[in-house]
């Protein structure tokens, strides 16, 4: 039984609620339809919507809610000699005596990576997929998986069966209630509004889900590392150690190189993008005839379409050797993973988004003021660099804002083309990291969900969140105002 | 627009005005002059622009172009019955399909009946893929009864062999930096001459997954991903999209409320999409339990992506619809909605699907967030289901760049150029969709 075969029955019994909704309307209209207060399809559609709707949130709300539960359940259900038994086998020396000295607990001796191992071990052998579990393990915590599967079906035919009740009895309680008088269009044109309000709150619970898990995990790692010590510590090295006695991976969270990394990159993209991004919009709308424009438009169309993992191997595979074989014929060493190489990159990808936001800032300007200045004899050049662009200012700024915004928030590129080690250095042509790099890095591969350096990827998270939140903000406020003023 | 006058070239009269004297011309020309460098600063800008994608469209098609061919050797394989089938009992699930190889192995050393030793049997079976036996496998599974024969089988040829007869490595280099060997090369011209090699198109690039061979490895469980995952972020992105642009277009009070939507919808198109990736992971996966590297939650994380693309563009396609549309059919006694969705929305439709298109566009080429959830998982099948572990192009693409081998390089530029057709037909059908029902009231 699956979810799928639930989800059929929820949209067959709407479309047999919509089929008899209208009929039943039909027929008590008895002959004249006119009689009726709605169009007999707001009947259908009534029966249908409420057959469907409630169903369809339990079911949400079940789906959302049955994996913790039953991960819960089955934890619960695990005895002490079984979770001795498993963790003599999974667990590392030092954490098993860890967990033997508070076993009279239960699983809450396990820490919560443990937990997860236990968890994923006894998902695999519930699943059929008893080659990814230790052997050795199986005979502890077969029953608990047995348990899994048992509550799995359980779930799954509880809701089916509370699906098909609830979807059914609504179906026949709407159906009974529909009369001539019956105002099957206002109620189903309400609950429609309902929708379409909950549907432009979903925006707001984006936001508000990516503020909560990002604050929720980053407060953890807070915990664990003072935030003085994340903000302006100079040493970033996240490995730390499994052992307690392992060398070289004490684990330093000071994101400062991070930090300088990023904006460096930053900085050489918007060297590149800033004026060729503004050059081309100037002569675009300025200078440009009609055929010029109708071929570089698209031009830039594309540009702005290539995704940024094809700009990443772009830099890894031409510009980064380019630029690493310009410096030998100088004597220069360049580093293969040069901050300049990514930077320039980055730069290529964001001119398009600079040349059409400085483009709309640039038409805004009224031809009016451009008029004045040419009608006063001041050439082509001189009106834009004096009236254009003053006018156009705080447009400009904003969409190199945003720019900046965007070459902060970029990760492919950087993850292709930049290093991985954190070095403190503002030399561009040597390898830097960013705060997407590292949080690629660290989730990628193997992790664990309480160490402090899986952690330390949503602190970064944050603040790449924070600061990007804070120029987004910023650069629409400053364009939204300008817009107006020449409206 | 005002045309400017041509410098005047006549000689003026000399005179010591302040306008027409030698100063002023020399101040007016250098004026022109200024001007003339402006407008080259611009062409220089526009020509940067599109040097950069005309080298980047080069560079992936010189790339690129070769992946589509594969070069192939005939051999003679005896398709041996008692190595083939130990048990003898005819059923293709019993055949001992790891002896493929050795099959294919023997095959070319009967090319080659002067060549003994280990290692230069090993140098010898080095020409051929190390994964043939695959290959062999998919003639037999297509046809069983060649069990027993002997038949002429193309097989491809291993990396640095393909490489070298394609041109992807220069045979001229030194030894030590080719992937094979003078004798290797011998050998390999030897089968040349002899009519045993061909290069024939790449089928295997469309019909398989993802392999640690490049002869094996292709786009197709990608593919099927890209397309799971779509489905899911045009299911989840479309209806609420539009529906929350109706709502705040059509029906929204102007108040407090609808103006944080607002801004919180225009700030959200601006989040960086690697944290959308860590909401993934934190909401979706850890909390909500659901499986790692799925069509699924990709396409909800890209769903949460895209939406406030679609929500912009929508709006701006409905509040395009002028109002005495809505006023005609509120006059007639249509109700709000009815008025909306019987006579508004058809006409701001292809607004909105041109926003959808260049959204969606947008999703398929997205890589980090997919990243986070896992989905650069090594899958060597293509997803049966939405919960499955699967791949997309664009991490596809991700994966292979990593690779050291320079089949996969090659690889990786033929994988863009798909990718890439994909995304230019995409917005090309927006371009058209938007110069068709362009209207203008």
């Amino acid at each position: 039984m699956s979810a799928t075969f639930t989800v059929g029955l929820l949209l067959l019994l709407s479309l047999v609620g919509y089929v008899m909704g209208r009929s039943r309307a039909v027929t008590v209209a008895g002959g004249s339809i006119a009689t009726l207060h709605s169009v007999p399809n707001y009947y259908g559609s009534y029966v249908a919507l409420w057959a469907g709707l409630p169903a369809l949130v339990l079911m949400l709300f079940w789906m959302a809610l049955r994996g913790p539960v039953m991960d819960w359940l089955v934890l619960d259900g695990l005895s002490q000699q079984q979770i001795q038994g498993w963790a003599q086998v999974m667990l590392p020396p030092n954490d098993l005596q860890n967990l033997l000295s508070n076993i009279a607990d239960e699983t809450a001796a396990l820490t919560e990576t443990h937990r997860q191992l236990l968890l994923i071990n006894i998902k695999n052998l519930a699943g059929g997929q008893a080659l990814y579990v230790n052997p050795a393990v199986v005979e502890s915590i077969q029953p608990a998986a047995d348990h899994l599967r048992n509550l799995r079906n359980l779930s799954d035919w509880t809701l089916f069966g509370a699906v098909a009740a609830i979807s059914g009895g609504a179906l026949a309680f709407c159906w009974a209630r529909i009369s001539p008088t019956f105002r099957a269009r206002n109620n189903v044109e309400r609950v429609v509004t309902w929708l379409l309000i909950l549907c432009s709150t979903i925006a707001v619970f984006t936001t508000i889900g990516i503020v909560l898990s990002l604050l929720f995990e980053s407060i953890r790692f807070f915990t664990k590392v003072p935030l003085t010590e994340f903000l302006f510590g100079l040493h970033w090295s996240p490995q730390t150690a499994i052992r307690a006695d392992q060398v070289g991976s004490s684990g330093s969270f000071g994101a400062i190189p991070l930090f300088t990394g990023t904006l460096l990159i930053a900085f050489i993209a918007m060297v590149v993008a800033a004026p060729v991004g503004l050059m081309s919009a100037i002569y675009l709308s300025e200078y440009a005839p009609r055929r010029v424009r109708s071929l570089v438009k698209p031009v830039l169309e594309i540009l702005a379409g290539v995704p940024t993992v094809v700009y990443g191997f772009f830099a890894i595979l031409t510009v980064a050797p380019f630029i690493r074989d310009l410096g030998a014929v100088f004597g220069i060493p360049i580093s293969s993973q040069s901050a300049l190489a990514a930077g320039v990159v980055m730069g290529v990808m964001i001119v398009p988004f600079v040349s059409s936001l400085a483009d709309d800032v640039i038409n805004a300007v009224p031809q009016s003021l451009r008029d004045g200045s040419l009608g006063l004899g001041a050439t082509k050049s001189e009106t834009i660099k004096q009236v254009v662009i003053p006018a156009a200012l705080p447009g400009i700024v904003g969409a190199l804002l945003l720019a900046v915004s965007r070459a902060i928030g970029e990760t492919m590129i950087v993850v292709m083309a930049a290093g991985l080690q954190a070095y403190l250095t503002l030399n561009p042509l040597e390898s830097v990291t960013t705060v997407t790099v590292q949080i690629k890095s660290i989730l990628v591969g193997d992790q664990e969900f309480d160490s402090a350096k899986t952690l330390s990827v949503f602190a970064l998270g944050l603040m790449l969140f924070i600061v990007t939140l804070v120029l987004n903000v910023v650069a629409l406020r400053i364009v939204q105002k300008y817009r107006e003023k020449y409206d | 627009m005002t045309e400017i006058a041509e410098p005047m070239q006549a000689a003026a009269p000399v005179s010591a005005s302040f306008h027409t004297g030698n100063a002023a011309m020399k101040r007016l020309r250098s004026r022109y002059a200024a001007e003339r460098r402006f407008k080259i600063y611009g062409i220089l800008a526009i020509s940067f622009a599109c040097i950069m994608l005309v080298i980047l469209l080069f560079t992936l098609l010189k790339g690129g172009v070769s992946a589509f061919w594969q070069t192939e050797m005939r051999l003679e394989v005896t398709l041996d019955a008692a190595i083939i089938d130990p048990q003898g009992t005819g059923n293709p699930a019993d055949w001992d399909r790891g002896a493929l190889q050795t099959l294919a192995n023997n095959a070319i050393y009967k090319e080659f009946p002067e060549v003994e030793g280990r290692v230069e049997k090993r140098d010898l079976r080095g020409l051929i893929s190390p994964v043939a036996g695959v290959f062999i496998s998919k003639i037999l599974d297509k046809d069983p009864s060649l069990v027993g024969q002997t038949v002429q089988v193309w097989i491809p040829t291993s990396d640095g062999v393909n490489q070298i007869l394609k041109g992807g490595i220069d045979r001229t280099l030194p030894e030590a930096q080719r992937p094979i060997s003078d004798k290797q090369l011998a050998w390999v011209d030897k089968m040349e001459a002899s009519g045993h090699l061909k290069t024939a198109f790449n089928s295997t690039f469309f019909t398989s997954s993802d392999s640690n061979y490049p002869e094996l490895a292709g786009l197709f469980g990608a593919a099927i991903g890209t397309l799971l995952t779509m489905s899911v972020t045009l299911l989840v992105s479309l209806p609420v999209g539009v529906a929350a642009a109706v709502y705040l277009e059509e029906f929204a009070p102007k108040n407090k409320l609808t103006d944080l939507i607002e801004v919180n919808i225009n700030n959200l198109a601006a989040v960086p999409s690697i944290v959308f990736g860590l909401l993934g992971l934190a909401v979706f996966l850890n909390f909500f339990g659901m499986p790692r590297s799925a069509p699924l939650v990709g396409g909800l994380v890209l769903g949460l992506l895209v939406m406030p693309t679609i929500i912009i563009a929508s709006r701006a396609a409905l509040k395009g619809v002028p109002p005495s549309i809505r006023e005609a059919a509120l006059g007639m006694g249509a109700s709000r909605l009815q008025a909306i969705t019987h006579h508004v929305l058809p006409l701001a439709m292809p607004g909105i699907m041109t926003g959808t298109i260049i959204g969606m566009a947008h999703a398929v080429g997205e890589t980090a967030p997919l990243l986070m959830i896992g989905m650069n998982a090594f899958v060597t099948q293509a997803p049966t289901s939405l919960f499955d572990s699967s791949s997309v192009l664009p991490v596809q693409i991700f994966i292979w760049a990593d690779k050291p081998e320079r089949g996969f390089v090659e690889l990786t530029s033929a994988a863009i150029l798909v990718l890439l057709a994909f995304l230019i037909t995409m917005n090309g059908a927006a371009i058209w969709l938007r110069k068709k029902f362009e209207r203008r009231w």
